[in-house]
């Protein structure tokens, strides 16, 4: 136990230091390509909150959108400051993945699938339909964030600032949803998953429980939203579509969801492969599709269960790379 | 022989059935069943297979949604309440087959079910305060205690799937136990079972009558219900078709053509 820890403390400090140092040894594409992968690695952590209650919403990347949609118009059309907005934009996507879940835990496995999907593609439409406030196809701009409003000091449009404020974010997002997954409370969630009715019979509110993780993981994945939309200066429905949603699907069934570091090591890996395979951009999606289904049939459980399939040995090496997530 | 009487007149009733009822569609799962369980007592509830008696369990327990009348629970009626309500009002069920949360570790599995007790808000669990350490470390002595009443405490750090089946029951009864119930109804607790696990069980069972903990449990193995039980209800098709004392019910006709057969109702 104590010697995991070392070795955790020693590869978070390792992997501190990367990614502090990293962003000046390369080029600005990269370090935006960075600043996204952490957006994702939000994305997925906060999906795999609400998988823990065993519900694998379609509703997720919406729910990530809205927290876009609501900082563009916090943000741009009444003009709160940056860091109001974020909190704020969290809070309504949030409550909007509590608003749909509310009929969403009264379904249960394919139902679920289809009614989550309608609910996303609901939410998706009226983006679409409604063009005041929501701009329609076109979408929203969204303004560069300012470190003191009308001050001008760090510039945030610049990549590397920006960077490091996604970095921050994406710290305290992390450890917030990690000591929520190791809490009594992330205990009862996937006491839900593991045995509704023994969870139920032994006084758990599996719908309540089930009901908040909504909330909690629709918030992440909002402030995911706020991060790329304040970087993407602008927002349109299609980048929060069913593609998306399938992206984030293979992320964390490649990395798998048992542990907490399971989509993080799907997100991180694919995401990274499909920027070698960049020249082959065309063939990504079936890339992608070859290794969802080579993942279901060889490792079910995701990359994350490889190293106990590995034998002692071998093992051993891996452990201490993703003992992050024990 | 009326010191006995006396006793037994002033005992209360803890559970009552008022003419329960549930259909499934044009089916009569349970149809109008009166019924009283008294603090303390240890009651068996037989039948054929079919009979309804899981469906009487789900409708106490608050999983079914009763079609007609009222079920009391110490004074109060609970009808209808969901499962977790009813948990939290003391009465506690567990399930056919020792459902249990089998990934996790036997001592995790007793630890959430003491949720109840837990008491933290969402904010003290982010915030992962010496407060909710301490309620953290009073849970797991408290795990830890149950754990050694069931006599399965050096098994705490194994996987719940992987304990034998016998260890299985124990862990499945102390995690009913952890919910700190006035009673509990078992569903079939030794089913499946050989006889040294069924008699250790049976054990098990008296012990929680020691501890003045209510029981309603439903099983097929005879010898254990009657050995066991103070009383024993017989259903047939949804209908209660006999009550009493072990030996009364056991050669009551009705029973006997229903359920016993001739010979099982001799050898008992």
């Amino acid at each position: 136990m104590q010697k995991n820890n070392v070795n955790r403390s020693v590869w978070l400090t390792i992997l501190a230091i990367i990614m502090v140092v990293a962003p000046f040894t390369i080029s600005g594409y990269k370090v935006d390509f960075l600043t996204m992968l952490m957006v994702n690695v939000i994305l997925a952590v906060s999906f795999r909150l609400i998988t823990t209650t065993g519900g694998w919403s379609l509703a997720h990347v919406p729910m990530m959108g809205a927290g876009a949609y609501a900082t563009a118009l916090i943000s741009g059309k009444l003009g709160i400051p940056f860091w109001f907005s974020m909190p704020l934009a969290g809070l309504a996507a949030g409550l909007t993945g509590l608003a749909i879940s509310y009929p969403l835990v009264r379904t249960k496995d394919f139902s679920f699938f289809v009614a989550s999907f309608a609910a996303g593609e609901a939410i998706r439409l009226c983006w679409i339909r409604f063009k005041v406030p929501f701009g329609g196809h076109r979408g929203l701009g969204v303004p560069i964030p300012e470190l003191i409003p009308g001050v001008p000091a760090l510039d945030f449009a610049e990549a590397i600032p920006y960077y490091f404020l996604t970095l921050v974010v994406t710290i305290i997002c992390l450890s917030l949803m990690y000591r929520l997954d190791n809490s009594r409370i992330g205990d009862s969630m996937k006491a839900v998953q593991s045995q509704e009715a023994l969870a139920k019979s032994v006084g758990i509110n599996a719908d309540g429980y089930k009901m908040l993780a909504f909330f909690i993981g629709s918030f992440f994945a909002g402030i995911a939203g706020v991060l790329l939309a304040h970087r993407l200066w602008a927002i349109e429905p299609h980048q929060f579509g069913f593609t998306t949603t399938l992206y984030l699907l293979v992320w964390v069934v490649f990395g798998g969801s048992h542990t907490f570091a399971g989509p993080i090591i799907g997100v991180v890996v694919l995401t990274i492969l499909g920027e070698v395979l960049q020249p082959l951009a065309d063939w990504v999606p079936m890339v992608y599709g070859i290794i969802i289904i080579l993942t279901l049939i060889f490792l079910p459980d995701g990359l994350e269960s490889l190293p106990s399939r590995l034998g002692s040995s071998a093992g051993k090496i891996w452990k201490i790379r993703i003992s992050f997530g024990d | 022989m009326f010191g006995v009487w006396v006793i037994k007149e002033a005992l209360v009733a803890i559970l009552e059935l008022k003419g329960l009822g549930k259909n499934f569609g044009k089916n009569v799962a349970v149809n109008e069943i009166e019924m009283s369980v008294e603090e303390g007592e240890i009651r068996g509830l037989i039948g054929p297979n079919g009979s309804g008696k899981t469906t009487l369990f789900n409708l106490i327990s608050g999983f079914l949604k009763p079609t007609r009348g009222m079920i009391i629970w110490q004074g109060q009626e609970i009808t209808g309440l969901p499962p977790h309500v009813v948990t939290r009002l003391g009465l506690v069920r567990t399930f056919q087959l020792t459902a249990l949360f089998s990934e996790m570790t036997v001592m995790q599995n007793v630890v959430i079910s003491c949720h109840l007790h837990t008491g933290t808000t969402l904010w003290q669990q982010f915030r992962h305060s010496a407060e909710t350490r301490r309620k953290e470390r009073e849970t797991e002595e408290k795990a830890l205690n149950l754990l050694e009443s069931m006599g399965i405490a050096d098994r705490k750090d194994e996987i719940a799937a992987e304990l034998p089946h016998g260890h299985q029951a124990a862990l499945g009864i102390a995690n009913a136990l952890a919910t700190g119930p006035k009673m509990i109804l078992l569903d079939e607790p030794v089913g499946g079972m050989n006889p040294t696990e069924t008699s250790e069980t049976m054990d098990r069972i008296k012990m929680l009558r020691d501890r003045g903990i209510t029981v309603l449990l439903v099983e097929h193995d005879m010898r254990a219900v009657m050995t066991t039980c103070d009383k024993i209800t017989c259903i047939n098709f949804g209908n209660k078709i006999a009550e009493g004392a072990p030996q009364m019910v056991c050669n009551h006709r009705e029973v006997v053509e229903a359920y016993l057969g001739e010979e099982m109702a001799c050898s008992l």
